[in-house]
């Protein structure tokens, strides 16, 4: 008998916390994958955020900070000028990177930390219930925008890819979708250069995964990755930012 | 020891951090600890330290929480409006039983106030600060010598407990140059012992440890019954805490005394030229200066007030907020009197002396 999958080193055999449907258990497999095939996972380190996967601290079968909301970015900063000899991660979700750590991110990335973030976007609150996010859409609905986003009141969702890729310093900036299989497989590829980057200690990487969330906008599975692609993707396009890798 | 030099208080302790094994730094720019933090951006690439000026002292505290989550002895400096945003950080930090040193060099509050020695984050400093129920130890130097030698002491302390120590000098100590003794350098070895003595629970590499279980650093507990077992154990910690660590000076002292004066940091210096002169004149004042204002000397404060002491005079650079510690410990023996600058004001030894003599 052969053993063609199984759950990589780098998670623990906690079951995730995560509701039916929801991707982050998607995203933390690509990263822990990535994680045992880029042969780091000794010296990788990771800091969970406030949030939906506030307990990533316990899936990641690493050495793993929690953070204050927001605050990952500045904790990582800390752990890498502590242990240059060790690889850093963090994990963050919309609310946390995107507003109440608008300038954690903004600050590492200027400074070209020499870590990897991943960055799950789904333009809602989700641990807290389904708040707007400072990535929520257009007229999109939430219980603190009942009538929908205005954007003339509270202004237009935070592009965070293309704020970061205004910077001089980051090495790497790309946004991914986790919608069908096919670009979770093409994700993969993003993490694996990341990381791979973060191995090199070659700068600041950072993946955006376009996520969902089926609770909070009530939908099913498939209604909210179709949902997703309707409507967010033509306003976070996915691509490449920035690979200094490849233009070196 | 090495030879004396002239220091202000805010290089003197950011020198004194650097000789006790501090190789990490983070802070954000701040009157009056401005001195520190260059000092620091001066020093750490000679010693191979990291100093990082963070983004803001929100980003400063945390990303001290990161390093101290890695087992290095990290510190972070500011001044009153900006240990009030640092104070998220402190709180997690002692939820999650991490060590780290931070210097708060006070100025006049509330909210941005002034940038003139003041004492009016007392409260803030002596009962946690912070969300949740926690304690910080407070050292509260009286000299510039004694600002310097408090960098080791909050270290050790910071590393025996793995609990946030901070270090409550004010604007004056900051700034005033005194001569200061200094610690030799921790020698490659010692530095490798300190960095080496939390690997049994802080983030490190797996691969020396075949078994390693990995290792969490945090303070989120959401099952009731698990956050209350942590909770209970922080505060047995406290207790051992309060137990070893009080700390303060008797001044003139004795079974003799008439008034006896209690104040701390920069108010206890000017407080002392007063007792001097009246003792001189033939009087008997005592004083009592707390060093730790957490755990706080009750019972040596009590003690002091000895058969013939007519009244206790407490002496702040605030509105009185000492005052509560010092009542609780005299428990209603004798009254407790008060007198207090604010505002960046200090009081002359003249003001204190005529305080003390209508008390007389």
């Amino acid at each position: 008998m052969q053993i063609i999958a199984t759950r990589p080193k780098t998670l623990t055999d906690l079951n995730f916390t995560y509701c039916p449907g929801c991707l982050h258990g998607v995203a933390h497999r690509l990263i822990a994958e990535a994680i045992d095939e880029l042969g780091m996972r000794n010296q990788m380190m990771g800091v969970a955020p406030v949030g939906c996967s506030v307990f990533a601290y316990k899936f990641f079968n690493i050495d793993m900070q929690e953070a204050a909301h927001g605050r990952a970015p500045a904790l990582a900063t800390g752990m890498k000028r502590a242990r240059p000899d060790m690889h850093v991660f963090t994990y963050q979700g919309d609310g946390d990177l995107a507003a109440i750590g608008t300038a954690e991110i903004v600050h590492a990335a200027n400074r070209g930390e020499h870590i990897t973030v991943f960055f799950v976007n789904n333009a809602i609150y989700g641990m807290t219930g389904g708040q707007m996010a400072p990535t929520t859409l257009p007229n999109m609905k939430t219980t603190t925008s009942p009538y929908g986003r205005d954007v003339d009141d509270i202004g237009y969702p935070i592009r965070v890819c293309e704020l970061l890729d205004s910077l001089v310093a980051p090495y790497f900036i790309e946004r991914v979708s986790l919608l069908s299989p096919a670009e979770i497989m093409k994700a993969k590829k993003t993490v694996l250069k990341a990381l791979q980057y973060n191995k090199e200690e070659r700068g600041f990487t950072f993946v955006e995964f376009v996520s969902t969330c089926p609770t909070n906008w009530g939908l099913d599975a498939l209604e909210s990755r179709n949902w997703a692609r309707e409507n967010m993707l033509p306003f976070f396009n996915v691509k490449n930012y920035r690979d200094k890798g490849k233009e070196a | 020891m090495s030879e004396k030099v002239l220091m202000k208080g805010n290089e003197a302790v950011a020198e004194a951090a650097i000789r006790a094994g501090c190789r990490l730094y983070f802070a954000y720019p701040i009157t009056p600890q401005s001195e520190l933090i260059e000092y620091m951006a001066r020093m750490m690439p000679k010693v191979k330290g990291t100093f990082v000026q963070a983004e803001s002292e929100i980003a400063a505290i945390n990303m001290v929480y990161g390093a101290s989550g890695c087992g290095k002895r990290v510190m972070t400096s500011s001044s009153s409006p900006g240990i009030a945003l640092k104070q998220e950080g402190i709180s997690y930090m002692a939820g999650a039983n991490l060590p780290g040193v931070i210097v708060n060099v006070q100025r006049g509050g509330p909210g941005l106030g002034d940038i003139q020695p003041a004492q009016g984050d007392y409260f803030q400093a002596t009962r946690g600060g912070g969300n949740g129920d926690y304690y910080t130890p407070v050292l509260a130097p009286s000299t510039v010598q004694e600002f310097a030698d408090m960098a080791s002491l909050a270290f050790d302390l910071a590393d025996k407990y793995r609990n946030p120590v901070l270090i409550l000098a004010d604007g004056l100590l900051g700034q005033m140059m005194e001569p200061v003794e200094f610690q030799p350098y921790k020698t490659e070895e010692e530095l490798k012992v300190l960095d080496n003595q939390h690997l049994d629970w802080c983030c490190c590499p797996n691969e020396d440890e075949p078994n390693h279980h990995h290792h969490e650093i945090n303070s989120l507990e959401i099952d009731p019954v698990v956050l209350e077992q942590h909770v209970l154990k922080l505060g047995r910690k406290y207790e051992e805490i309060t137990r070893n660590e009080q700390r303060w000076e008797d001044y003139d002292v004795n079974a003799d005394n008439e008034i006896l004066v209690v104040a701390f940091g920069t108010a206890s210096r000017i407080c002392k030229s007063a007792v001097d002169d009246l003792n001189a004149a033939g009087h008997n004042i005592g004083l009592v200066r707390p060093i730790t204002l957490w755990p706080y000397p009750y019972d040596a404060v009590a003690k002091a007030v000895g058969p013939k002491v007519k009244k206790v005079i407490v002496f702040e650079l605030n509105l009185g907020q000492m005052v509560q510690d010092v009542k609780l410990a005299v428990n209603g023996k004798v009254p407790v009197e008060f007198m207090g600058k604010v505002g960046g004001i200090l009081f002359t030894p003249e003001e204190v002396l005529t305080k003390i003599r209508e008390n007389l």
